[in-house]
């Protein structure tokens, strides 16, 4: 069947349909009151005290196995601790190339970038991290990015001239963090850990740029190597590490502005549906266990802004181009249309919107939060929280 | 090159049959434009491996193209033509390598935003070809028959709920020696209907002894040595630090002579055909489920076959935090019950997969959990949405939904 653009926006929209009438009746969330002003609570903020923490699952997760009928087993924690206190975007659309990366940094810079997802390139466009930087002047920090290892060191900071260098935010990638405190080996030894492009498994870019010096930051957040390793140890997955690291920062330097990006479940791509599904219940927990986190730190509490979304979806069971839920290679509606949520003061609790919206205005929504321009984005304020 | 400036002598590095074929339909791919000729030619460089499903599929497309009026054709072609290419692309040598170019080509499309528009003529074009096939008659119905759940004692997963939707779903099944009698039933229907590369029995671990000589089998078990070989050419492509688009043209390249393995007649098809699913098919080195289901996927896309018996088995366990840093070598044990999650899905994409061929109204597919007395099936004869309790034998839903 040809799928026009209309067919298209059909699909998506049914898509926006399904998780509204599931938020309904599971939860009984209702739909965001039409000219109703954000809560002042949002407002009365003072911008310096304000915080924001933004996680992205560059995984993709599509709503078969999350805000789906049957995915709804997955994801008890977004699903009955965090989405009554949250406000719901049915229907967020991702018009750019879904590769994580390059999706990640379109997120990032409200627009949508164009580079070769495989490139060890920094985005074009200005990122949040640059715009809250100078808009706001702040130190560097205040604002910090804990992603995948290796694509994503470059996230920090753009090769726009008006911003980059001086602006840009500390860039923490866990794995190579690790490696650099095991005992040392040869790259082969730890090539398992370090293999976390699942889309393409076979390759690992060469980590060239701005990601700060491992030693340098194991200083900065107060950790002895050897108390990292041990931690690691226990843990289970690679996004344990990302959010125990983040934690650290929280504690260390009360970024005002984080940015995480979670992505054990794009393990997807090697076909075990299992592991996809573990990812996203892990992904799960670990968003619950980020905003409890929040609210027990005083810094953070009754202050801070938190967002959710995956960067986008992945592939329809109905794509004969796909493979399912193993990739995100058709560029079909399912793997365009996602969600997000969104909580923190002023935030209107338990509500849904399912008009249709971008990935790109997470930007701007947060420049209008805090009180920086953001005029490189391509998005729009999303009036509903700011 | 344009295609309009192609000779048949520009074919002459392709195999044997492969440049037979394209010397003779040179005065149609004349006319077609950039975008397109490279996904064809990728077919057309295969041909000599190609199963004999896929080569009649392929002489029709091409016939099919020189019967489309100029009208047709342009209303067909000109989408494709009207895309965006930039020049690096048409310097690649698309003749001797289409699927450099197409690997490019998807690239492009995405950067410059085009992949919609490639999407829908694609779509457009399959479509039309599809549309003027006659309807094909198959010797039998098809038939796939799926095993699950190898070593899982207890379960707690709700098994086959996408699949229950769409047929009967039996919770009192007699399956003693049903693995046996599931090999030694489906092999009567090879032996009724003996079509090259018509039956299918592909396995997750190394089933050789069970194996029905009529049978095309395959399993992941007896390709170990070639996993081994390929993933060191892997490890190995990686530390050179070439980067993805090498070492992507270094996997397409590898042939079955590579890993020792015999490359012409019926086996060198069959070889070829293992070699791309291990080489093309994300996580079939590593864990048994992914290659059970993308080598049932691709069997069934390119072989067409009307009978297939898929079992899955454990596949290996995904490796800890601890494990993974640890510097010891020790092998991994298997995660039955992950894998058994994962033959569920993978049995729904096959039956999916099964219903986007020829005949998909009249087939049957039965999908059982070993020796756990559940089973689904989907066939004319199973009304969506049901479920029975009543005993009932393996064979018996065998013989009601595949028997010849």
């Amino acid at each position: 069947m040809r799928v026009t653009r209309a067919g298209a926006d059909k699909i998506s929209s049914r898509i926006s349909l399904s998780r509204r009438d599931l938020l309904r009746a599971v939860i009984g969330a209702s739909l965001y009151p039409c000219f109703s002003p954000v809560a002042k609570a949002a407002n009365r903020i003072h911008p310096h005290s304000r915080k924001a923490v933004v996680i992205t699952f560059g995984g993709g997760a599509r709503d078969d196995e999350t805000f789906g009928p049957d995915g709804l087993e997955n994801i008890p924690h977004l699903l009955n601790d965090l989405m009554p206190q949250a406000t719901f975007f049915t229907r967020v659309v991702n018009e750019g190339i879904l590769g994580h990366y390059v999706a990640t940094a379109s997120i990032a810079c409200g627009a949508y970038e164009k580079f070769n997802n495989f490139a060890a390139v920094p985005p074009e466009s200005p990122t949040v991290f640059e715009y809250f930087r100078k808009g706001l002047a702040r130190q560097s920090a205040d604002t910090w990015v804990v992603a995948p290892s290796n694509g994503f060191n470059l996230i920090g900071q753009s090769s726009n001239s008006l911003y980059g260098p001086g602006y840009g935010a500390g860039v923490i990638l866990p794995k190579r963090l690790l490696r650099a405190a095991l005992p040392s080996g040869s790259a082969r030894e730890y090539g398992n850990l370090l293999r976390d492009n699942y889309e393409t498994p076979l390759y690992a870019p060469s980590i060239v740029g701005n990601d700060i010096d491992p030693h340098v930051l194991a200083e900065m957040l107060k950790l002895t190597f050897a108390e990292f390793v041990q931690h690691a140890r226990t843990l289970t997955s690679p996004d344990e590490l990302s959010v125990y690291l983040a934690r650290r920062l929280m504690q260390q330097f009360s970024p005002s502005l984080l940015w995480l990006t979670l992505h054990d479940m794009d393990i997807a791509h090697t076909g075990a549906f299992s592991l996809y599904l573990d990812g996203i219940q892990r992904t799960d927990r670990l968003c619950a266990e980020v905003w409890h986190a929040i609210q027990s730190d005083p810094e953070y509490a009754n202050k801070t802004t938190m967002f959710i979304l995956p960067d986008f979806g992945r592939d329809g069971d109905a794509a004969p181009g796909g493979n399912g839920f193993q990739h995100h290679r058709s560029g079909d509606a399912v793997s365009r249309t996602t969600w997000m949520m969104v909580l923190g003061p002023g935030i209107r609790e338990n509500v849904y919107v399912s008009r249709p919206v971008k990935s790109t205005d997470l930007v701007p929504t947060l420049g209008k939060l805090f009180g920086f321009p953001t005029p490189y984005a391509q998005g729009n304020v999303l009036n509903e929280i700011a | 090159m344009r295609p309009s400036e192609l000779k048949p002598e520009h074919f002459n590095r392709y195999p044997l049959e492969a440049g037979e074929l394209a010397r003779s339909y040179v005065p149609i791919f004349r006319q077609l434009p950039l975008a397109f000729i490279p996904l064809l030619l990728r077919e057309v460089i295969s041909y000599d491996w190609q199963f004999p499903v896929e080569k009649a599929e392929l002489q029709a497309q091409l016939r099919y193209l020189g019967t489309l009026s100029a009208a047709q054709r342009s209303q067909l072609m000109t989408p494709f033509a009207n895309l965006q290419l930039p020049k690096a692309l048409k310097d690649i040598d698309w003749v001797n390598s289409p699927e450099v170019f197409n690997t490019q080509l998807s690239a492009v499309l995405w950067t410059t935003t085009q992949i919609g528009q490639f999407t829908a003529a694609s779509e457009n074009y399959i479509k039309g070809f599809y549309t003027s096939k006659a309807p094909v008659s198959l010797p039998l119905p098809r038939f796939t028959l799926v095993s699950v759940g190898r070593g899982v004692s207890e379960n707690r997963y709700p098994l086959f709920r996408k699949l229950r939707r769409q047929g009967t779903y039996y919770t009192q099944v007699k399956t003693e020696n049903g693995v046996r009698l599931a090999v030694d039933a489906l092999g009567a229907r090879s032996e009724t209907c003996p079509i090259p590369f018509g039956h299918w029995y592909i396995s997750g671990a190394d089933e050789d002894a069970l194996a029905n000589s009529r049978m095309t089998y395959v399993s992941y078990g007896a390709l170990s040595q070639v996993r081994a070989a390929l993933l060191e050419k892997m490890t190995q492509a990686i530390q050179s630090g070439r980067g993805l688009e090498a070492l992507h043209a270094e996997l397409l390249k590898l042939q079955p002579g590579d890993f020792g393995l015999a490359h012409s007649g019926d086996q060198g098809i069959l070889n070829h055909f293992k070699v791309n699913v291990l080489t093309q098919g994300s996580g079939t080195q590593i864990f048994s489920t992914s290659f059970v289901e993308w080598t049932a996927r691709e069997a069934m896309r390119r072989a067409q076959p009307i009978t297939m018996f898929v079992r899955f088995a454990p596949r290996r366990r995904s490796a800890s935090m601890d494990e993974m840093i640890s510097e010891s070598s020790q092998e991994m044990g298997v995660d039955p019950q992950g894998s058994l999650i994962d033959a569920d899905m993978g049995s729904y994409y096959i039956w999916l997969n099964q219903c986007r061929l020829p005949g998909a109204n009249a087939s049957s597919f039965l999908v059982w959990f070993e020796e756990h007395g559940i089973a689904c099936c989907v066939s004319p004869l199973h009304k969506p949405g049901t479920e029975s309790d009543q005993p009932v034998d393996l064979a018996q839903l065998i013989r009601s939904a595949g028997s010849p």
